[in-house]
């Protein structure tokens, strides 16, 4: 008997066959993956978790009968009451114990659990920031090593042995070093023939022999300093493309719960999409009554503040932390702004000033998120256009500026709105400006 | 003056080790082997994690397979069951393979290590080692090698085209895979050893005839085929065929060289299972009537103690726990229950037979030979033959077994048998038959093939008893069948009489390149 600790194996066999069955039910659960955002709290919209997708998709069919029709006969344990000939009405359809595997396609859900991984790809998958142009080359940059052949010089901890000994033993042999095996066998040669008492010539022709074999061993080196080569590595200067995201927030007193809650899904949306797609996105957090305030994230997310609403405010604060910390020749500058639309009717011409002059230029896209009450009716002419204060403002705002603004009114709205203003674009196409 | 004797005992408390594991597998051997007779293969004995348990059961157990999506999905559905709860973990899967290779879990207590050990280790591999349909069709030396050969084939298969073409094989074969095993013993055993060295063989054999020349050799005017070659080109073709992915992998014309040896890899290792499925209840009953027995006599010569042993019971019973028909646990008939309570009414019935029991077995009733007479029955049947011998009136009345008939036309369902004098039999027979494949398996067979015009492929199945092919699975596999023929595929079923009753079929949706 062997006993055999599996224990410290590798776990994670069934990672390929598990990717796999992801790759073939990829629109499915990619359709499920969304759909479960909606219902999900704002810590949780990062996490994986169970998603149940149609079993149809990847149903494996075999040829088996049907479960009805025909003359069917059962032996089933426990008889109590029975006897032979009485009767029995029929279980009903779907109920009873034979929970019929067949009940048609699509009906039977499959579940299983993704992880966060696994989760993230699907739900943020062919997202971008859109025009990420400005490419900061030199500076602050991110070098890659790679191993590219080998040199002659190099630390000894990059000294690569296959290589070594190869050059080695070709030298060897283009030199005929003799072999330590030839020249023992030449001295018990000699020593046997010694021993036997001979003094021949052919001894003599023998020990020059040796004595040249030996010579010649010391004098060529078994490695040779010519011989060593080391792995060696290139570098590869990576460019990293720059980017800030200025998140501006409403949190004055006309925003209601609701409205905060979608503001805060928006976000957290967001962030987890920069979060995961670009390694070197600052992102800042400012927030806004009738004045504005940077904040950490922890604040952004889960404060509480009151107070009046001027919308300009945040836009000026964005400019001093512009001016103070991203210098607009290497930073891509985006910004995205949540708000119930109101305004302080006097500032709005500020605030379109401030926009158009200077935001605007500075950025590379700026989305405007105005979010509505639940049970908002839909303004009289159609078409979604709400009349708050904002909009009506932001309306004004040329086609051709990089700037972008959605409605939301349900959290089921928030996950295809933000899709929709991050969407991948073919290059050179802006958002349009609706 | 006494001496003080050391402590018999094995082990107490939940907690062991690798040193523990072996004294108890050696304490176990000396009653499995020495009391009950039991002639198991050499254990290999592999301690896992439950990760690592539910990789083993997405793969249908074995240690090692080749890669296929639905074995994801297995996986993932497993996984999401346990970590919800809803769904414990056996607590040891079986290899049968020489040597048995025996999975225990890290978190089992010493006494279901005991337990699993004298279940798997003896129980199993004594019946994977003794029983004549293994023996007939498995070879429980090459599995693991030809496993490995599966799945480096099968790797190779995909870097050479694509992984999506070597799915659309396997998806095929997969769904064939009731359909492809031989059910009666051909002329040569598989040797699963030296297929690798065949399939090679082939390869090579292929390449060397190929000449293009064959290609541009005018092909003469054909000869008219006449009635009386029906027979002799279905007689050549060897139809009907019930083997269906058999007949694919020799036949289909449009096949290639490695599509056929992936059809040849899903078969024989579907051949490999083909035992497992006809002796459920066997090979169960083998193995929980042995670990009960061992168990009990490590209680009785002190080698567990109290604690151990009322664990053990209390495992014990649950696995054997039949639940009624209308229990809401009730799950059809639990073949751990079954089977172990078979086993130990044979061994009443060679000990302490009764009046009944002299009647319906009278070559087994008070030989005294417990043992003996189970062994040879392990080594002898089938669930099939081994129900419809050795279920007694005895056990009937203890599971109140009784038999309900549910025919279409009519109003209600019938009890058709209970346990009384005149049920007996008519039960016996109606349970042995449940467990008999040729019967729970829908009977399709290739029946003829159209070579000299379209090519058309005919399937037929025999209908038994008004139960007709699952409408929407078929046409999926037939999908997959007329896929790999790459010509159209019917399938007719037919009833007793040869009356037609359904009709399906298939045109190949892209080929197989």
């Amino acid at each position: 008997m062997h006993i055999i600790d599996r224990r410290l194996n590798p776990g994670g066999k069934s990672f390929a066959n598990r990717q796999r069955f992801l790759r073939r039910a990829r629109a499915q659960v990619r359709k499920a993956v969304r759909e479960a955002s909606s219902s999900r709290s704002i810590k949780d919209a990062g996490k994986g978790g169970e998603i149940s997708i149609p079993a149809g998709g990847v149903q494996e069919p075999v040829l088996r009968r049907s479960s009805q029709g025909g003359v069917r006969d059962y032996v089933l344990p426990g008889n109590k009451k029975y006897v032979e000939g009485d009767t029995i009405p029929r279980p009903e359809q779907g109920g009873g114990q034979s929970r019929a595997s067949d009940s048609g396609e699509g009906e039977d859900e499959f579940r299983f659990a993704l992880s966060d991984e696994e989760y993230l790809d699907l739900y943020l998958e062919d997202l971008e920031l859109p025009d990420l142009a400005k490419r900061q080359l030199a500076g602050a940059q991110s070098v890659e090593w790679r191993q590219a052949g080998f040199s002659t010089a190099g630390p000894p901890s990059r000294i690569s042995v296959p290589r070594t000994l190869r050059h080695s033993m070709s030298r060897r042999i283009a030199l005929r070093r003799p072999k330590p095996d030839d020249i023992e066998a030449l001295r018990e040669e000699i020593e046997k023939r010694e021993g036997a008492g001979e003094a021949s010539d052919e001894l003599a022709e023998l020990r020059a022999e040796l004595e040249l074999k030996v010579k010649r061993n010391q004098r060529i080196p078994y490695i040779d300093p010519v011989d060593v080569r080391y792995r060696r590595l290139e570098s590869t200067p990576k460019p990293i493309a720059k980017a800030v995201m200025f998140c501006l927030m409403d949190v004055s007193g006309s925003m209601n719960e609701h409205m905060k809650d979608l503001a805060k899904r928006f976000y957290s949306l967001l962030y987890l999409f920069l979060r995961r797609r670009y390694e070197h996105v600052d992102v800042v957090f400012i927030r806004h009554t009738h004045e504005a305030q940077e904040v950490d994230e922890q604040t952004f997310f889960y404060s509480r503040e009151t107070g009046g609403t001027v919308v300009s405010t945040a836009l000026f604060k964005m400019e001093e932390i512009v001016r103070a910390r991203y210098p607009i020749s290497d930073w891509n500058i985006y910004a995205a702004q949540a708000s119930d639309g109101d305004n302080t009717s006097s500032d709005n011409a500020v605030v379109l000033q401030q926009l158009r002059d200077v935001i605007l230029p500075i950025c590379q896209y700026y989305a405007y998120v105005e979010v509505g009450a639940d049970d908002e009716e839909e303004p009289p002419g159609g078409a979604g256009e709400p009349s708050t204060n904002l909009w009506r403002a932001y309306r004004r705002i040329s086609v051709d500026a990089p700037f972008a603004m959605r409605k939301v009114r349900h959290r089921r709205d928030i996950y295809p709105v933000f899709r929709e203003l991050f969407a991948r674009r073919p290059e050179g196409v802006t958002a349009d400006g609706s | 003056m006494t001496m003080l004797a050391p402590s018999p005992l094995l082990y107490q408390g939940a907690d062991w080790d690798f040193d523990l594991i072996r004294r108890v597998h050696e304490a176990i051997g000396e009653i499995g082997i020495k009391e009950m007779g039991l002639d198991p293969y050499p254990n290999q004995i592999e301690v896992i994690t439950t990760e690592q348990m539910l990789d083993a059961y997405a793969s249908t157990g074995m240690p090692l397979f080749y890669r296929h999506w639905s074995f994801g999905k297995h996986f993932a559905r497993n996984e999401a069951l346990y970590r919800k709860g809803y769904q414990g973990l056996a607590y040891e899967i079986v290899i049968n393979s020489n040597p048995c290779i025996v999975y225990i879990m890290e978190e089992n207590s010493a006494t279901m290590q005991a337990l699993v050990l004298a279940h798997a280790g003896y129980g199993h591999s004594h019946f994977f080692k003794n029983n004549y349909v293994f023996k007939q069709w498995t070879d429980a030396d090459g599995i693991l090698d030809y496993l490995e050969f599966a799945r480096g084939y099968l790797a190779k298969c995909e870097d050479r085209h694509g992984q999506e073409e070597v799915e659309r094989v396997l998806d095929a074969a997969h769904a064939l895979q009731s359909h492809g095993v031989h059910r009666f013993p051909r002329k040569r055993m598989p040797d699963l050893r030296s297929e690798e060295k065949r399939a090679e063989e082939r390869r090579r054999h292929g390449e060397q005839l190929f000449n293009d020349l064959w290609r541009t050799v005018p092909v003469g005017q054909k000869r008219r085929a006449g009635k009386e070659d029906d027979d002799r080109r279905r007689a050549l073709l060897g139809l009907p065929e019930e083997n269906l992915l058999y007949f694919l992998e020799k036949t289909a014309p449009r096949l290639k060289a490695w599509q056929r040896e992936v059809l040849r890899i899903v078969r024989l290792i579907n051949q490999y299972f083909y035992p497992q499925q006809q002796t459920k209840v066997m090979n169960e009953g083998c193995a929980t009537y042995s670990h009960h027995r061992i168990m009990t006599r490590l209680h009785e010569k002190g080698q567990i103690d109290d604690g151990a042993f009322l664990e053990f019971i209390h495992s014990h019973t649950s696995v054997v726990l039949q639940p009624a028909f209308d229990d809401r646990r009730f799950s059809g008939i639990n073949p751990y229950a079954l089977g172990f309570a078979m086993c130990c009414d044979i061994e009443r019935t060679c000990t302490k037979p009764t009046e009944e029991d002299r009647e319906w077995t009278p070559a087994i009733a008070g030989n005294g030979d417990a043992y003996g007479t189970l062994r040879e029955i392990w080594a002898n049947y089938r669930d099939e033959s081994f129900i419809s011998q050795f279920l007694s009136p005895t056990l009937i009345r203890e599971f109140g077994f009784f038999r309900v008939v549910d025919d279409e036309d009519e109003e209600e369902m019938n009890v058709a048998a209970i346990h009384n004098e005149r049920g007996y039999r008519k039960v016996r027979r109606a349970l042995s038959r449940h467990y008999d494949i040729a019967y729970r398996d829908p009977d399709l067979q290739i029946v003829d093939v159209d070579l000299a015009g379209d090519r058309k492929l005919i399937l037929q199945h025999r209908v038994l008893d008004g139960m007709l092919l699952e409408e929407n699975d078929t046409q999926k596999v037939l999908q997959h069948i007329a896929d790999l023929w790459g010509y159209d595929v019917k399938l007719i079923e037919i009833d007793e009489a040869g009356a037609e009753l359904a009709e399906h079929a298939a045109s190949p949706r892209r080929m197989f390149t």
